[in-house]
């Protein structure tokens, strides 16, 4: 008997389990663009270099098109479709919305994704390449524009909206620190 | 439910800001773009490109490919439809490579020679990556250089301008400028790939695309597949970026000729490397200028000559040397575009054809004679504005530009700037500033509008508009509102459908114009006919505009948008690191509809511009005649790190000769961009760089021959 080239597997996705049969082959974006409807998450390069299929992957930012769905199982994965809160957006969607930081709307969604990861990322005290003082008890940086460019370099914006979108992570950081 | 047509009187909407109205759907991921909406049954078409640039397919080994899982047919020169390609459409003939598998001949490498279409898309690519093509190979050329024999000046209209006799003039200036500048092949790289999904639907021809003119892809379709203009129908609600390579493509084609074949709803999406090959680019263009001015730097001599490649099966022009022809005037004023034809894809229109590297070749050259001169930049470019176009004679219907010098100055603090070069220095960095202007031709095509006064009290507007990106569906909500004196909420525009009748492209810095022009005539036509106080029907009343009459009456006039562009940068001649610092650009260019998407909108063209100065350049392998590295690791886009604050604005400029005063922004903010950062970095370093992209290696080489004072 030829060996089997497709799984059963169930995905935790935004907090609700899907249970779906893929082919091996299928990517994490494939699955959630083709199979499970969630078009949300985009897709740009196909091989991790655009950084449009940006989803969260237990908190932390990861390419979905170079994650294969079967190797997903077990992980908790947020999707943009998961970002808002019912009908009120999360922070971050509204600072973009807000301040323009987005034109053609296709990256925006990887943006997005990946800006939570930063802001996290950032709260946790990790340090970037734009980081001038590492030493553990420096502390947390402060989340200044370098910093935001630096964390946010994996997310190609071809219409060039940049400039709003550091200003809406800045933003959105800002709103976050102050009400935690 | 009916109810009384009395509007509301709310005016000025248009010049306030306001977010986008499908912005929501874009930070959710709700907005569905062309690949992502679902149909019954649907099949996945993977492409196969040639791996030659020149030749004919021998043979395609289709059947160990056809006992795959779940492929469905093997489309290819033996047995695909017939197509035509040998029509006339909105913008002249098309690409050829849209009539694809109509014959065995490879014209350039990553020519399409066979489509698969399978049940998933996996087994779609898995299928095609195994196809076997059999290909007899002829030489290739596809050396672009200035000395090509080949090139020669294309029979199109305005390849040559000649006024005055430019060698007296030159041989009688006091300082003359004499140099070579070139760009190389650049990609437009929009982030959504290009994707079409086509089915017969009750005997139409249903296609959902991503494209920058729904009705001009539904007619070129038709034209292509020889079906009558009504029976095709193309939709395009979002669009993943464009730039000039959204219009027919080989994968609409496709989709519809499988979906013809198959009889079923077939989606083909191009892989980020077959846009490469597949979308079309800007050419590479090597340009000379030579410029010869009196000693306060007025031009006696103004001569641009451009060269730019095309393929071998179609005639395609970067009108690079067509910049300085409403800029600056001359004694002699001389242009001249060539083009010569290599075993490449057809390049198309990408973001300000010709202005763009034009302007990077003349804005330079302008700034190399203003230091022979010594004489300030600006107050060179002040001194060279013409009264009327240098080479046309005609009036302009505005002209801003020295507007635009007089708050960019002032904003960038250009009076404080030292003009001597290489005298700034921040540890391991030279810093130095440059500016250059930038116009851009304000275009207008015809358009058909519908606007609707529902009985629920709203407004729905049809128009077949293209939102790209550019917030064109935001602007239309704006000037509805106006044009019918109620709020914005009450407007609804529905646009990218081809049943909404032709509307011009987005395109050429003309779509809001020429769709903001049908809206304002339909929503004017509607006032009319509503009759205040009285009742609306169920089905609501609808009147509708053509503004295809209207424009014939438009006077000839030299009609252009503005700019001045600013740059600061920090070099280091060690890593040959180059770091723009800040970028200001101040426009004319007319009215501006909402002032939060214009500003995104022209700082987005000032990108492109640092992102063409610094990292795109497509390099094409000589052995092989194709891609080298054809994605977005090998080709460099610029990224959030290497980009700084960037400051867009404008002043006040309305076109006097447009109902709503709209000139267009789509392309201006990339002209003169390149220039400002090239010339930026000479007042850093002292050294000139004629070729883009300002490569680290190119700064570091330049450091050895700088004594000589001129790049490499």
């Amino acid at each position: 008997m030829a060996p089997s080239t497709s799984s059963a597997l169930t995905l935790n996705i935004n907090g609700e389990k899907h249970t779906l049969t893929v082919d091996h082959r299928t990517t994490l974006l494939d699955a959630l663009r083709e199979r499970l409807d969630l078009t949300g998450t985009k897709k740009g390069c196909d091989q991790g270099q655009c950084g449009a299929c940006t989803v969260l992957m237990d908190g932390r930012r990861a390419v979905s098109c170079l994650q294969l769905a079967v190797a997903a199982e077990g992980r908790e994965i947020t999707t943009i479709e998961g970002v808002a809160d019912g009908d009120r957006l999360h922070p971050v969607q509204q600072a973009f919305l807000d301040l323009d930081g987005l034109q053609c709307g296709y990256c925006t969604p990887g943006q997005i994704c990946s800006a939570l990861g930063v802001i996290q990322e950032h709260a946790a005290g990790w340090p970037s390449a734009a980081t001038t003082d590492v030493r553990p008890e420096a502390g947390v940086p402060e989340l200044t524009a370098e910093e935001i460019r630096e964390r946010m370099s994996g997310n190609l914006c071809r219409c060039g909206a940049y400039v709003s979108i550091v200003q809406a992570v800045a933003e959105a950081a800002r709103a976050e620190e102050e009400s935690a | 439910m009916t109810t009384t047509t009395g509007p509301t009187k709310v005016t000025g909407a248009v010049g306030a800001a306001h977010t986008r109205v499908e912005g929501r759907d874009k930070v959710t991921g709700a907005a569905r773009y062309a690949g992502e909406i679902p149909f019954a049954d649907l099949a996945h078409g993977w492409l196969v490109l040639s791996t030659i640039a020149r030749g004919r397919v021998t043979s395609v080994e289709a059947e160990p490919v056809l006992a795959m899982p779940g492929v469905l047919t093997v489309l290819h020169h033996g047995n695909a439809p017939r197509v035509d390609v040998d029509y006339q459409g909105l913008l002249g003939s098309p690409d050829p490579v849209v009539g694809v598998f109509q014959h065995d001949r490879v014209p350039f490498a990553g020519w399409p020679v066979a489509l698969v279409v399978a049940e998933t898309s996996e087994q779609a690519r898995e299928a095609a990556e195994s196809l076997v093509v059999h290909y007899d190979q002829e030489p290739h050329d596809i050396a672009f250089s200035a000395a090509h024999p080949g090139s020669y000046t294309p029979e199109a209209d305005g390849m040559r301008t000649q006024k005055g006799d430019l060698e007296a003039q030159l041989a009688a200036s006091t300082h003359v400028v004499d140099a070579e500048y070139t760009t190389p092949e650049e990609h437009h790289s929009p982030m959504e790939p290009h994707a079409a999904t086509a089915r017969w639907d009750g005997g139409r021809l249903d296609v959902v695309d991503s494209n920058q003119g729904s009705s001009w892809v539904a007619d070129e379709l038709s034209k292509v597949f020889s079906l009558d203009p009504g029976s095709v129908r193309v939709r395009s609600e979002h669009v993943g970026g464009a730039f000039g390579s959204k219009g027919l493509r080989v994968h609409q084609v496709l989709a519809a000729m499988a979906a013809t074949v198959l009889d079923r709803p077939v989606r083909v999406v191009l892989t980020r490397r077959q846009m490469f090959s597949l979308v079309g680019y800007r050419s590479p263009t090597t340009q000379r200028v030579r410029l010869g001015a009196e000693p306060d730097g007025r031009l006696r001599a103004l001569d641009h000559q451009g060269l730019s490649l095309s393929s071998t099966i179609h005639e395609f022009i970067e009108p690079s040397a067509g910049f300085g022809r409403p800029m600056y005037d001359a004694d002699a004023h001389h242009t001249h575009t060539r083009v010569v034809r290599l075993d490449v894809p057809t390049p198309t229109w990408m973001r300000a054809p010709g202005e763009a590297p034009g302007s990077f070749a003349l804005e330079c050259a302008l700034d190399e004679l203003a230091e022979k001169c010594g004489v300030d930049p600006i107050a060179l470019r002040l001194r060279n504005e013409p009264e009327v176009g240098p080479v046309s004679g005609l009036p302009f219907s505005s002209r801003n530009l020295s507007g635009c010098f007089e708050e960019g100055a002032r904003r960038f603090g250009w009076a404080e700037r030292d003009p001597r070069p290489r005298v700034r220095r921040e540890g391991r960095w030279l810093i130095g500033t440059g500016m250059a202007a930038a116009t851009f031709p304000v275009l207008v095509g015809p358009a058909t509008a519908g606007v609707t006064a529902e009985a629920d009290g709203t407004f729905t507007v049809r128009i077949a508009a293209a939102d790209v990106g550019t917030g064109a569906r935001t602007a239309l909500t704006l000037i509805a509102a106006d044009a019918l004196e109620v709020a914005p909420e009450r407007i609804r525009v529905r646009v990218a459908d081809s049943d909404f009748g032709f509307a011009m492209i987005a395109g050429g810095s003309m779509g809001t114009r020429s769709w903001g022009w049908a809206v304002t005539a339909a929503a004017r036509e509607l006032r009319d006919k509503l009759v205040p106080g009285g009742d609306i029907p169920a089905e609501g009343i609808t009147a509708k505009a053509d503004t295809g009459a209207l424009l014939g009456t438009l006077a000839q006039k030299e009609r252009h948008s503005y700019g001045a562009q600013f740059a600061e940068v920090a070099v280091d001649v060690a890593s040959g690191e180059v770091r723009v610092r800040r970028m200001l650009g101040i426009f004319a260019a007319g009215r501006i509809i909402n002032p939060l998407t214009a500003r995104s909108q022209l700082t987005g063209g000032m990108i492109w511009g640092l992102s063409m100065a610094l990292h795109e350049e497509a390099v094409r392998d000589q052995a092989t005649g194709a891609p080298v590295g054809p994605d977005l690791a090998g080709y460099h886009v610029a990224a959030h790190a290497d980009v700084p604050h960037i400051e867009a604005d404008w002043v006040d400029d309305p076109d006097p000769d447009d109902p709503v005063g709209i000139k267009g922004i789509g392309e201006i903010g990339i002209v003169g961009a390149a220039a400002a950062i090239a010339n930026a970095v000479w007042h850093a370093t002292g050294v000139r760089h004629r070729n883009l992209p300002i490569r680290p290696d190119r700064v570091i080489e330049d450091r050895a021959t700088e004594a000589g004072g001129s790049g490499a």
